[in-house]
Protein backbone atom coordinates (compact mmCIF):
# COMPACT_ATOMS: atom_id res chain seq x y z
CA UNK A 1 0.00 0.00 0.00
CA UNK A 2 1.22 3.39 -0.81
CA UNK A 3 1.86 5.92 1.87
CA UNK A 4 -0.24 8.60 0.15
CA UNK A 5 -3.16 8.65 -2.24
CA UNK A 6 -4.34 11.65 -4.65
CA UNK A 7 -7.68 13.21 -3.42
CA UNK A 8 -9.75 15.11 -6.35
CA UNK A 9 -12.16 17.26 -4.74
CA UNK A 10 -14.58 19.13 -6.46
CA UNK A 11 -14.33 22.99 -5.79
CA UNK A 12 -17.04 25.33 -5.93
CA UNK A 13 -16.59 28.57 -4.71
CA UNK A 14 -19.81 31.14 -6.17
CA UNK A 15 -17.80 34.08 -6.03
CA UNK A 16 -14.71 33.37 -8.28
CA UNK A 17 -16.55 30.92 -10.22
CA UNK A 18 -19.35 29.58 -12.20
CA UNK A 19 -18.76 25.93 -12.56
CA UNK A 20 -17.01 23.54 -10.36
CA UNK A 21 -13.34 22.41 -10.74
CA UNK A 22 -11.33 19.72 -9.77
CA UNK A 23 -8.56 20.68 -7.08
CA UNK A 24 -6.17 17.45 -6.21
CA UNK A 25 -4.44 17.17 -2.98
CA UNK A 26 -2.29 14.44 -1.79
CA UNK A 27 -2.91 12.61 1.66
CA UNK A 28 -1.54 9.76 4.28
CA UNK A 29 -2.95 6.60 2.91
CA UNK A 30 -3.33 5.20 6.24
CA UNK A 31 -5.24 1.79 7.14
CA UNK A 32 -7.39 3.21 9.52
CA UNK A 33 -8.14 6.36 7.66
CA UNK A 34 -11.26 7.34 6.16
CA UNK A 35 -12.37 9.76 3.36
CA UNK A 36 -13.13 12.22 5.86
CA UNK A 37 -10.06 12.09 7.51
CA UNK A 38 -8.42 12.68 4.14
CA UNK A 39 -10.54 15.86 3.61
CA UNK A 40 -9.60 16.72 7.47
CA UNK A 41 -6.35 16.49 6.66
CA UNK A 42 -6.88 18.43 3.19
CA UNK A 43 -8.74 21.17 5.59
CA UNK A 44 -6.49 21.37 8.54
CA UNK A 45 -3.26 21.20 6.45
CA UNK A 46 -3.56 22.51 3.08
CA UNK A 47 -6.48 24.18 2.11
CA UNK A 48 -8.20 25.40 5.35
CA UNK A 49 -10.81 27.18 2.46
CA UNK A 50 -12.58 23.57 1.58
CA UNK A 51 -15.75 23.39 2.55
CA UNK A 52 -18.11 20.45 3.32
CA UNK A 53 -20.48 18.82 6.02
CA UNK A 54 -19.81 16.63 9.08
CA UNK A 55 -20.16 15.93 12.47
CA UNK A 56 -20.04 12.27 14.17
CA UNK A 57 -17.64 10.75 11.77
CA UNK A 58 -19.18 7.02 13.57
CA UNK A 59 -21.95 6.62 10.70
CA UNK A 60 -25.18 8.04 12.56
CA UNK A 61 -25.47 11.76 12.30
CA UNK A 62 -25.93 11.46 8.71
CA UNK A 63 -23.88 14.63 7.53
CA UNK A 64 -20.84 13.32 5.69
CA UNK A 65 -22.80 11.72 2.87
CA UNK A 66 -20.61 12.77 -0.87
CA UNK A 67 -19.95 11.08 -4.08
CA UNK A 68 -16.92 8.77 -3.89
CA UNK A 69 -15.57 7.71 -7.32
CA UNK A 70 -19.21 8.09 -8.12
CA UNK A 71 -21.06 6.31 -5.70
CA UNK A 72 -22.95 7.87 -2.96
CA UNK A 73 -21.07 6.86 0.53
CA UNK A 74 -20.72 8.22 3.86
CA UNK A 75 -17.41 9.72 3.90
CA UNK A 76 -16.73 7.95 7.61
CA UNK A 77 -17.53 4.82 6.97
CA UNK A 78 -15.56 4.62 3.18
CA UNK A 79 -11.70 3.43 3.88
CA UNK A 80 -9.22 5.33 1.54
CA UNK A 81 -7.14 2.17 1.90
CA UNK A 82 -9.88 0.20 -0.55
CA UNK A 83 -9.42 3.07 -3.35
CA UNK A 84 -5.53 2.24 -3.23
CA UNK A 85 -3.49 3.58 -5.29
CA UNK A 86 -6.52 5.87 -5.94
CA UNK A 87 -6.88 8.44 -7.12
CA UNK A 88 -10.09 8.95 -5.30
CA UNK A 89 -12.71 11.43 -6.65
CA UNK A 90 -14.96 13.25 -3.93
CA UNK A 91 -17.92 15.18 -5.42
CA UNK A 92 -21.15 16.88 -3.52
CA UNK A 93 -24.01 14.60 -3.47
CA UNK A 94 -25.65 14.31 -6.81
CA UNK A 95 -29.32 15.12 -7.80
CA UNK A 96 -28.69 18.24 -4.96
CA UNK A 97 -27.59 22.02 -5.41
CA UNK A 98 -24.52 22.65 -4.66
CA UNK A 99 -23.54 25.58 -1.73
CA UNK A 100 -19.95 25.62 -1.85
CA UNK A 101 -17.18 23.06 -2.58
CA UNK A 102 -19.08 19.75 -1.06
CA UNK A 103 -22.34 21.21 0.42
CA UNK A 104 -25.02 20.53 -0.47
CA UNK A 105 -28.31 22.03 -0.69
CA UNK A 106 -30.66 19.68 1.26
CA UNK A 107 -33.90 22.40 1.69
CA UNK A 108 -36.09 20.10 -0.43
CA UNK A 109 -35.47 16.94 1.98
CA UNK A 110 -36.09 18.98 4.54
CA UNK A 111 -39.48 20.31 3.30
CA UNK A 112 -40.42 16.60 2.35
CA UNK A 113 -39.84 14.83 5.66
CA UNK A 114 -42.69 16.50 7.31
CA UNK A 115 -45.31 16.20 4.89
CA UNK A 116 -45.19 12.38 5.13
CA UNK A 117 -45.74 13.01 9.19
CA UNK A 118 -42.67 11.19 10.23
CA UNK A 119 -44.12 10.55 13.82
CA UNK A 120 -46.50 8.89 15.87
CA UNK A 121 -50.21 9.80 14.69
CA UNK A 122 -53.24 9.07 17.38
CA UNK A 123 -56.67 9.60 16.73
CA UNK A 124 -57.10 10.50 20.50
CA UNK A 125 -54.55 10.56 22.80
CA UNK A 126 -54.37 8.02 26.11
CA UNK A 127 -54.32 9.64 29.20
CA UNK A 128 -51.47 9.65 30.91
CA UNK A 129 -52.15 7.45 33.57
CA UNK A 130 -53.11 4.58 31.66
CA UNK A 131 -49.15 4.70 31.14
CA UNK A 132 -47.78 4.26 27.54
CA UNK A 133 -48.69 2.34 24.18
CA UNK A 134 -46.94 -0.58 25.07
CA UNK A 135 -45.70 -2.86 21.89
CA UNK A 136 -44.35 -6.43 21.69
CA UNK A 137 -40.62 -7.26 20.04
CA UNK A 138 -42.94 -8.66 16.92
CA UNK A 139 -44.67 -5.81 16.52
CA UNK A 140 -41.47 -3.81 16.49
CA UNK A 141 -39.74 -6.12 14.11
CA UNK A 142 -42.35 -5.13 11.53
CA UNK A 143 -40.98 -1.40 11.51
CA UNK A 144 -37.89 -1.48 12.69
CA UNK A 145 -35.49 -2.03 9.59
CA UNK A 146 -37.30 1.45 8.35
CA UNK A 147 -36.42 3.41 11.74
CA UNK A 148 -32.49 2.73 11.16
CA UNK A 149 -32.43 5.84 8.68
CA UNK A 150 -30.36 8.45 9.11
CA UNK A 151 -31.37 11.02 7.08
CA UNK A 152 -28.33 10.56 4.85
CA UNK A 153 -29.80 11.08 1.74
CA UNK A 154 -27.52 8.80 -0.23
CA UNK A 155 -30.91 7.42 -1.61
CA UNK A 156 -31.93 10.65 -3.35
CA UNK A 157 -28.12 11.35 -5.09
CA UNK A 158 -28.72 7.49 -6.01
CA UNK A 159 -32.26 7.80 -7.41
CA UNK A 160 -32.35 8.80 -11.28
CA UNK A 161 -36.15 9.45 -10.68
CA UNK A 162 -35.60 12.21 -8.30
CA UNK A 163 -32.74 13.40 -10.56
CA UNK A 164 -35.10 13.81 -13.42
CA UNK A 165 -37.71 15.08 -11.45
CA UNK A 166 -37.46 16.72 -8.05
CA UNK A 167 -40.63 16.80 -7.19
CA UNK A 168 -40.77 13.04 -6.36
CA UNK A 169 -40.84 12.55 -2.29
CA UNK A 170 -37.68 10.35 -2.74
CA UNK A 171 -37.03 7.23 -0.99
CA UNK A 172 -35.81 8.18 2.43
CA UNK A 173 -39.20 9.79 3.40
CA UNK A 174 -41.61 7.37 1.93
CA UNK A 175 -39.45 4.58 4.23
CA UNK A 176 -40.15 6.71 6.88
CA UNK A 177 -43.37 6.91 6.52
CA UNK A 178 -43.83 3.72 6.07
CA UNK A 179 -41.90 3.21 9.16
CA UNK A 180 -44.95 4.64 10.99
CA UNK A 181 -47.48 2.87 8.90
CA UNK A 182 -46.05 -0.27 10.82
CA UNK A 183 -45.72 0.83 14.03
CA UNK A 184 -48.95 -0.67 15.84
CA UNK A 185 -49.18 2.47 18.21
CA UNK A 186 -50.00 4.62 15.49
CA UNK A 187 -53.04 5.25 13.26
CA UNK A 188 -51.99 7.81 11.21
CA UNK A 189 -51.73 5.39 7.78
CA UNK A 190 -55.10 7.07 6.22
CA UNK A 191 -53.52 10.60 6.55
CA UNK A 192 -50.43 9.28 5.04
CA UNK A 193 -52.01 7.28 2.52
CA UNK A 194 -53.05 11.17 0.92
CA UNK A 195 -50.11 12.49 0.74
CA UNK A 196 -47.96 9.13 -0.38
CA UNK A 197 -50.57 8.01 -3.42
CA UNK A 198 -50.39 11.34 -5.09
CA UNK A 199 -48.20 11.20 -8.39
CA UNK A 200 -45.37 12.34 -6.71
CA UNK A 201 -45.38 9.82 -4.07
CA UNK A 202 -45.40 5.88 -4.38
CA UNK A 203 -46.04 6.25 -7.94
CA UNK A 204 -43.20 8.11 -9.46
CA UNK A 205 -40.91 5.02 -8.25
CA UNK A 206 -39.91 3.15 -11.18
CA UNK A 207 -38.34 0.33 -9.09
CA UNK A 208 -34.92 1.06 -10.07
CA UNK A 209 -33.50 -0.43 -6.69
CA UNK A 210 -30.34 1.75 -6.06
CA UNK A 211 -31.57 3.62 -3.04
CA UNK A 212 -31.62 0.20 -1.57
CA UNK A 213 -28.11 -0.28 -2.57
CA UNK A 214 -26.22 2.99 -1.58
CA UNK A 215 -28.39 2.79 2.33
CA UNK A 216 -25.59 2.77 4.90
CA UNK A 217 -28.09 1.50 7.24
CA UNK A 218 -29.43 -1.33 5.33
CA UNK A 219 -33.15 0.39 5.45
CA UNK A 220 -34.20 -0.67 2.46
CA UNK A 221 -36.16 2.19 0.70
CA UNK A 222 -36.89 0.58 -2.18
CA UNK A 223 -38.78 -2.15 -0.21
CA UNK A 224 -41.26 0.13 1.32
CA UNK A 225 -42.04 1.77 -1.90
CA UNK A 226 -43.07 -1.46 -3.59
CA UNK A 227 -45.00 -2.62 -0.17
CA UNK A 228 -46.76 1.00 -0.01
CA UNK A 229 -47.63 0.54 -3.66
CA UNK A 230 -49.32 -2.77 -2.59
CA UNK A 231 -50.97 -1.66 -0.07
CA UNK A 232 -52.09 1.82 -1.93
CA UNK A 233 -53.80 -0.43 -5.15
CA UNK A 234 -55.45 -2.63 -2.35
CA UNK A 235 -56.82 0.61 -0.54
CA UNK A 236 -58.10 1.63 -3.94
CA UNK A 237 -59.45 -1.40 -5.17
CA UNK A 238 -61.74 -1.81 -1.53
CA UNK A 239 -64.30 0.19 -2.60
CA UNK A 240 -65.43 -1.80 -5.65
CA UNK A 241 -65.24 -5.17 -3.67
CA UNK A 242 -66.77 -3.86 -0.26
CA UNK A 243 -69.80 -2.31 -0.09
CA UNK A 244 -70.49 0.11 2.19
CA UNK A 245 -67.45 -0.69 4.04
CA UNK A 246 -65.02 2.75 5.27
CA UNK A 247 -63.34 4.17 2.58
CA UNK B 1 -29.85 43.08 -6.63
CA UNK B 2 -29.32 42.51 -2.72
CA UNK B 3 -28.01 45.16 -1.12
CA UNK B 4 -24.54 45.67 0.16
CA UNK B 5 -23.76 46.66 3.06
CA UNK B 6 -21.16 49.26 3.39
CA UNK B 7 -17.64 48.81 4.52
CA UNK B 8 -18.17 44.96 3.93
CA UNK B 9 -16.56 43.72 1.04
CA UNK B 10 -18.00 40.01 1.32
CA UNK B 11 -20.21 39.35 -2.06
CA UNK B 12 -23.31 40.86 -2.16
CA UNK B 13 -25.18 37.81 -3.16
CA UNK B 14 -23.64 35.39 -0.07
CA UNK B 15 -25.79 37.55 2.90
CA UNK B 16 -29.39 36.01 2.00
CA UNK B 17 -29.43 33.84 -1.24
CA UNK B 18 -26.26 32.06 -2.50
CA UNK B 19 -25.67 31.54 -6.14
CA UNK B 20 -26.23 27.63 -6.12
CA UNK B 21 -24.97 25.57 -8.75
CA UNK B 22 -27.20 23.05 -9.93
CA UNK B 23 -26.03 20.11 -12.20
CA UNK B 24 -28.32 19.32 -14.79
CA UNK B 25 -28.46 14.93 -15.51
CA UNK B 26 -26.84 14.04 -18.30
CA UNK B 27 -29.33 12.40 -21.44
CA UNK B 28 -27.11 9.24 -21.42
CA UNK B 29 -27.19 8.85 -17.49
CA UNK B 30 -28.55 5.47 -17.38
CA UNK B 31 -24.87 4.31 -19.15
CA UNK B 32 -23.39 5.37 -15.97
CA UNK B 33 -24.11 2.98 -13.87
CA UNK B 34 -24.71 -0.97 -14.28
CA UNK B 35 -27.73 -0.93 -12.65
CA UNK B 36 -29.46 2.06 -14.31
CA UNK B 37 -28.90 0.50 -17.41
CA UNK B 38 -29.96 -2.79 -16.24
CA UNK B 39 -33.48 -1.18 -15.40
CA UNK B 40 -33.50 1.06 -18.54
CA UNK B 41 -33.47 -2.40 -20.59
CA UNK B 42 -36.11 -4.07 -18.48
CA UNK B 43 -38.07 -1.16 -18.79
CA UNK B 44 -37.55 -1.16 -22.49
CA UNK B 45 -38.55 -5.50 -22.58
CA UNK B 46 -41.81 -4.13 -22.33
CA UNK B 47 -42.17 -3.16 -25.74
CA UNK B 48 -41.07 -6.70 -26.64
CA UNK B 49 -43.53 -8.46 -24.52
CA UNK B 50 -46.16 -6.22 -25.99
CA UNK B 51 -44.72 -7.45 -29.25
CA UNK B 52 -45.40 -10.94 -27.87
CA UNK B 53 -49.20 -10.00 -27.16
CA UNK B 54 -49.74 -8.92 -30.41
CA UNK B 55 -48.17 -11.56 -32.16
CA UNK B 56 -50.12 -14.34 -30.34
CA UNK B 57 -53.30 -11.95 -31.08
CA UNK B 58 -52.17 -12.32 -35.04
CA UNK B 59 -52.13 -16.06 -34.65
CA UNK B 60 -55.31 -16.15 -32.94
CA UNK B 61 -56.89 -13.96 -35.76
CA UNK B 62 -55.58 -16.05 -38.41
CA UNK B 63 -56.83 -19.19 -37.15
CA UNK B 64 -60.13 -17.55 -36.88
CA UNK B 65 -59.93 -16.79 -40.82
CA UNK B 66 -59.30 -20.73 -41.72
CA UNK B 67 -56.53 -22.73 -42.84
CA UNK B 68 -55.69 -20.97 -45.75
CA UNK B 69 -55.14 -17.50 -43.80
CA UNK B 70 -52.77 -20.11 -41.23
CA UNK B 71 -50.35 -21.07 -43.55
CA UNK B 72 -50.11 -17.30 -45.12
CA UNK B 73 -49.55 -16.64 -41.41
CA UNK B 74 -46.75 -19.64 -40.47
CA UNK B 75 -44.64 -18.74 -44.10
CA UNK B 76 -44.67 -14.96 -42.80
CA UNK B 77 -43.83 -16.05 -38.63
CA UNK B 78 -40.49 -17.88 -40.42
CA UNK B 79 -39.49 -15.06 -42.70
CA UNK B 80 -36.16 -13.96 -41.50
CA UNK B 81 -36.96 -10.47 -40.23
CA UNK B 82 -39.98 -12.03 -37.95
CA UNK B 83 -37.77 -14.91 -36.72
CA UNK B 84 -35.34 -12.04 -35.70
CA UNK B 85 -37.70 -9.97 -33.72
CA UNK B 86 -38.85 -13.09 -32.14
CA UNK B 87 -35.34 -14.31 -30.96
CA UNK B 88 -34.57 -10.88 -29.91
CA UNK B 89 -38.04 -10.14 -27.87
CA UNK B 90 -37.75 -13.68 -26.35
CA UNK B 91 -34.58 -12.49 -24.55
CA UNK B 92 -35.81 -9.89 -23.30
CA UNK B 93 -39.26 -11.43 -22.01
CA UNK B 94 -36.46 -13.65 -20.48
CA UNK B 95 -34.64 -10.85 -19.24
CA UNK B 96 -37.57 -9.20 -17.69
CA UNK B 97 -38.68 -12.10 -16.59
CA UNK B 98 -35.47 -12.98 -14.12
CA UNK B 99 -34.54 -9.44 -13.58
CA UNK B 100 -38.34 -9.23 -12.19
CA UNK B 101 -37.84 -12.48 -10.33
CA UNK B 102 -35.07 -10.87 -8.20
CA UNK B 103 -36.79 -7.96 -7.31
CA UNK B 104 -39.89 -9.57 -5.84
CA UNK B 105 -38.21 -10.62 -2.28
CA UNK B 106 -37.90 -6.78 -2.22
CA UNK B 107 -41.59 -6.00 -3.31
CA UNK B 108 -42.86 -8.94 -1.05
CA UNK B 109 -42.18 -9.99 2.16
CA UNK B 110 -43.45 -13.28 3.17
CA UNK B 111 -43.91 -14.63 6.93
CA UNK B 112 -44.34 -18.10 7.76
CA UNK B 113 -45.03 -18.24 11.61
CA UNK B 114 -44.28 -14.80 12.15
CA UNK B 115 -40.36 -15.25 11.17
CA UNK B 116 -39.69 -13.67 7.44
CA UNK B 117 -38.71 -16.08 4.92
CA UNK B 118 -35.46 -15.50 3.08
CA UNK B 119 -35.40 -13.78 -0.29
CA UNK B 120 -34.13 -16.71 -1.90
CA UNK B 121 -37.35 -18.52 -1.09
CA UNK B 122 -39.45 -16.02 -3.14
CA UNK B 123 -37.21 -16.00 -5.81
CA UNK B 124 -36.95 -19.63 -6.09
CA UNK B 125 -41.10 -20.03 -5.47
CA UNK B 126 -41.52 -17.53 -8.76
CA UNK B 127 -39.12 -20.11 -11.02
CA UNK B 128 -40.76 -22.97 -9.65
CA UNK B 129 -43.87 -21.39 -10.75
CA UNK B 130 -42.79 -20.57 -13.79
CA UNK B 131 -41.39 -23.46 -14.84
CA UNK B 132 -44.79 -25.41 -13.76
CA UNK B 133 -46.30 -22.76 -15.90
CA UNK B 134 -44.18 -23.59 -18.81
CA UNK B 135 -44.42 -27.33 -18.13
CA UNK B 136 -48.17 -27.23 -18.29
CA UNK B 137 -48.07 -25.48 -21.75
CA UNK B 138 -45.88 -27.81 -23.17
CA UNK B 139 -47.69 -30.91 -22.07
CA UNK B 140 -50.58 -29.00 -23.68
CA UNK B 141 -48.64 -28.68 -27.17
CA UNK B 142 -47.11 -31.65 -27.40
CA UNK B 143 -48.74 -34.47 -25.67
CA UNK B 144 -51.77 -33.36 -24.55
Amino acid sequence: MADRIALQVLRYRPEQEAEPTVEQYEVPCRKDWVVLDGLNYVKDRLDGSLSYRWSCRMGICGSCGMMVNGEPKLTCATFLADYDPGPVRVEPLSNFPVIRDLVIEMGDFMRKLPAVKPWIVRKEEKPLPEGGYLQTPEQMDEYKQFSMCINCMLCYAACPVYGLDPTFLGPAAIALAQRYNLDSRDQGARERLEILSQHDGIWGCTFVGECTKVCPKDVDPAAAIQRYKLKAALEWLKPFFLWGSER
Amino acid sequence: MPRRVPHDDRPAYTEFLPRWYRPRMSTYWWLKRRAYLTFILRELSSVFVAWFVVFLLMLVAAVSRGEESYRQFLSWSGSPVVVVLNLVSLFFVVFHAVTWFNLAPQAMPVRLRGKRIPGSWVTASNYAAWAVASALVAWLLLGG
